[in-house]
């Protein structure tokens, strides 16, 4: 029995795939800055995104120093609060796992993961990442204007994230708005980029089918980046226009501080259309690549092809589409037609289905595995705890009666770091010990990591297992301080502290992961082409870190899917993805 | 330096018709769309996403419309023209759209001469093309003047709804913009094949890539995308 595709690859014509031209830079310059090399690219938005992150991650010491010990400090007042609740969300989801999932880990690992040897338009894809710092320049240049950085709150929305009361409404919102449309405009060109040569650069024998599930989840976050980011677009210019222009598209007649505003007649909810058009997709475009990586990991990991393979790859594609159609659930509480309500909560129901098999899946590709808790793996089993725990909060919040009650309490705060921030980001760390190895040629120091792991997962479980508690006591979010409220106990105060030294301890120890990075390149131990044997074709490159062009003088030739771990006969427990049928090594029995 | 990578043609097997056959495309390899060179994809998937922006946009005027509490201005009236002592509705905005639509034909014809290998005849009607959109933004700046003498601003006007005005300015500029990048590209291509770029396959100044002509069919897809978003907003701005 052989392993070919199941497929129809057999019976479709063989394309022609055109010669990729390669720009060889001869300078330093050319290499590593103005690089049109995807992999350097990649490192670029890497680092990029990483220290705009750390920047989100020191804002949320600021939120948590606030509310863990009110009145103590007094760099803190209401305006910054609130400026780091919005800065912090903002960068978090956009400019750092954004960027980082399809910028990162898009362009360092699509091209190697299809064979191809780089993207299809290397110099669109370079000016993407330039137009991409542009917008994160920006947006640093925000905190140094007059007024500081808009305290409108990562959702932005109008009237108040235009009215003056409003922290930094008048150059804060203008720089959020005109980085957020640059961020779109780099970030299509990159897009574009990635779609493309996905879909068409892949090399012989690598049909869409036997993708590992990584690119397919990079492949349809990207596709929904695109397509959804355009409503993020229009309403930032809508938005301006109401700010600079006075027109009114967003803003009613309204009198704010005593004066009668000059907009007329504009509509609100129309914002927020927009926004959550946008927004959750987005929080897919975060998750998608994440649910793709982590498919590999535990595969790789557990020495065990990822159960149901086809399941997982039209799960994606399911929960990619089913995600345009349920925005609406941001927004009970918004006053649309409450019919809209019972509409979007069925929609957001229905993608639990695909979700929840997703999840079965990895946890049955686990099962009787040859487990290997290596850093990655301990990663991927993080990231499949917290996100469970997420995704059944989301039941909670996506339905109408429950939801509303919760609605801006504590408990949405739990829930959304629960599923796109820990889940992700326990991700992103499982994925650069991964392939750490394959950019530096080093392997990531070990102790450090195992405890960098356990120091992150049981610290974030230690942040929000009891914001979920403070969710349900009515604890409001977005507040600066809650005050002497009735139906808040005192002791919700020492939760609040306890929460807030778990999140200084779990910050802290994020420098001990940048201090590993950094020791490693220089210190680690040697990895060799494929330290962890895994049969994915970024782990076959001839040369460890992969050149420009990637695969010396010929392309690899790909003769099977992504995942034979431990193939019954064979004498490795993998099977490289261009070892053809005839090839591989079989000594024990006669097949 | 070109690193050739050892390849199947395409022509060595029969393609399948129908549904299958976009079945076996897109469960081959290397390709899952036979045959479409990767600027042409690339384009077809902007133009994809464009069209969410200016759905987003055309959306939006719906809504600001429908939701504005002051009456809306009566279109074939704010864009009448007096021309010879009479009052057309609408008339100036019927040449335009004419205008544009024939540039649709030139490009399509620019296209046929290209793949025949026309250098002079895909000039010329690529120039042309370029002529007919540069009209078209030439009218519309004429449109927007006649407004603007007439009061209307993108925070108000005399007629009735302020949304009005923002819409108007908004969305007809956004497209104006994409007219105006078309032609300023159409030009360019029409340069690469005067000074047959495109049959020497020079590379690009910027991009590196060799030239080809493709290029001014995937120019073409973009011109014939702006001109059917101008037939939508037509439809919705103007008739409605
Ligand atoms: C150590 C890690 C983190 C801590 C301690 C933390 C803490 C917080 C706090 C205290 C708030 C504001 C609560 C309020 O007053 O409403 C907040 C909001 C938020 N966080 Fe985090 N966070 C962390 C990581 C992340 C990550 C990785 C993401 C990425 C998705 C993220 C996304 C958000 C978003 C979207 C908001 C909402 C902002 C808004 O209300 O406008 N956070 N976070
Ligand atoms: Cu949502």
């Amino acid at each position: 029995m052989d392993y070919a595709a199941h497929d129809a690859s057999t019976f479709a014509p063989p394309a022609e795939v055109g010669e990729m031209e390669l720009y060889h830079a001869k300078t330093f310059i050319g290499k590593y800055i103005w690089s049109q090399d995807a992999k350097v690219i990649a490192i670029q938005y890497a680092i990029t995104a990483i220290g705009i992150g750390l920047v989100a991650l020191v804002l949320s010491w600021m939120m948590r120093l606030q509310l863990g010990f009110p009145d103590t400090f007094n760099f803190i007042d209401p305006s910054n609060y609130l400026q780091s609740v919005t800065l912090h969300g903002m960068i978090m989801v956009i400019y750092l796992l954004t960027a980082l999932f399809l910028g990162g880990f898009g362009n360092y690992l699509i091209p190697l993961m299809v064979g191809a040897r780089d993207m299809v338009f290397p110099y669109v894809n370079m000016v993407s990442y330039w137009v991409y710092l542009a917008a994160v320049l920006l947006l640093v240049a925000s905190f140094f204007v007059p007024g500081g950085p808009t305290g409108a709150g990562w959702t932005l929305y109008p009237p108040q994230a235009i009215l003056q009361g409003t922290p930094g409404a008048t150059w804060g919102i203008i720089l959020m708005l005109v980085s957020l449309a640059l961020f779109i405009i780099g970030f299509t060109m990159g897009g574009l980029n990635y779609v493309v040569t996905v879909l068409q650069a892949r090399t012989r024998g690598m049909t869409l089918m036997r993708m590992p599930l990584t690119i397919w989840g990079i492949f349809m976050a990207t596709v929904l980046a695109l397509l959804a980011f355009p409503a993020l677009f229009v309403s930032a210019i809508m938005m301006l226009f109401d700010l600079l222009l006075g027109t009114s598209f967003f803003m009613p007649a309204l009198v704010s501080m005593g004066q009668q505003g000059e907009h007329t007649g504009g509509n609100p909810i129309l914002f927020q259309h927009l926004f959550w058009f946008f927004g959750h997709p987005e929080v897919y475009i975060v998750a998608l690549p994440a649910f793709g990586i982590v498919s590999d990991l535990l595969s790789v990991h557990a020495r065990k092809n990822i159960f149901g393979y086809r399941m997982m790859v039209w799960a994606i594609v399911a929960i990619g589409g089913l995600s345009f159609v349920v925005w609406a659930h941001h927004m009970y509480v918004s006053g649309m037609n409450p019919y809209f309500g019972f509409f979007f909560a069925t929609t957001t129901l229905i993608i639990a289905i695909p979700t929840a098999l997703k999840v079965y899946n990895w946890v049955l590709t686990l099962w009787h595995g040859n487990i290997h808790l290596t850093v990655p793996m301990l990663f991927a089993i993080g990231f499949i705890f917290a996100f469970i725990h997420g995704g059944l909060t989301g039941l909670f919040l996506g339905n109408v009666t429950v939801s509303v009650p919760l609605s801006d309490t504590m408990f949405v705060v739990a829930h959304f770091h629960m599923v796109m921030a820990v889940a992700p980001i326990m991700v992103v760390f499982g994925a650069i010990y991964h392939w750490y190895p394959k950019i530096t040629g080093r392997m990531l120091d070990d102790a450090m990591g195992k405890f960098h792991f356990w120091a992150t997962f049981l610290g974030t479980y230690a942040i929000y297992l009891p914001m979920h508690y403070l969710g349900f006591l009515g604890v409001p979010r977005r507040y600066f301080a809650v005050g002497g409220t009735d139906f808040i106990p005192e002791s919700a105060q020492s939760l609040n502290a306890g929460i807030t030294i778990a999140a200084l301890i779990v910050g802290a120890v994020q420098m001990v992961f940048l201090y590993n990075l950094v020791w490693s390149y220089f210190k680690g131990k040697p990895s060799g082409g494929n330290p962890w044997n895994a049969t994915t074709l970024e782990w076959q490159t001839p040369d460890t870190p992969p050149t420009h062009g990637n695969f010396g003088p010929t392309l690899p030739v790909v003769y099977r899917w992504a995942y034979d771990y431990s193939v019954p006969g064979a004498d490795q427990d993998f099977i490289p993805q261009n070892v053809p049928a005839g090839e591989v090594a079989r000594s024990g029995s006669k097949s | 330096m070109t690193q050739a990578t050892p390849t199947h043609t395409a022509a060595s097997v029969p393609l399948v018709d129908g549904v299958q056959g976009i079945v076996a495309d897109w469960s081959s390899d290397q390709r899952a769309f036979k045959n479409v060179p990767w600027g042409k994809a690339m384009m077809w998937i902007f133009l994809l996403s464009d069209t969410f922006i200016f759905s987003s946009f055309l959306i939006s005027y719906m809504t600001v419309r429908m939701s504005a509490v002051e009456p809306w201005p009566n279109a074939s009236e704010v864009f009448a023209l007096t021309l010879f002592g009479k009052s057309i509705p609408l008339i100036l905005i019927a040449i335009m759209t004419f205008v544009l639509i024939s540039s649709s034909g030139t490009m399509a014809m620019a296209v046929k001469f290209g793949y025949e290998k026309n250098r002079k005849m895909t000039f010329i009607l690529l120039l042309l093309t370029a002529a007919l959109g540069a009209t078209f933004v030439g009218m519309q700046a004429f449109e927007w003047t006649k407004l603007i003498h007439e009061g209307v601003r993108p925070w108000g006007n005399p007629m009735g709804a302020a949304q009005f005005g923002s819409a108007f300015f908004m969305i007809t500029g956004f497209h104006g913009t994409h007219v105006s990048i078309g032609v300023i590209f159409l030009i360019i291509v029409a340069i690469k094949v005067y000074r047959g770029d495109l049959d020497n396959e020079r590379p690009g100044f910027l991009t590196g890539r060799k030239g080809n002509y493709e290029m001014v069919e995937t120019m073409g897809l973009y011109w014939h995308f702006v001109d059917l978003v101008w037939v939508f907003i037509f439809a919705v701005f103007y008739l409605w």
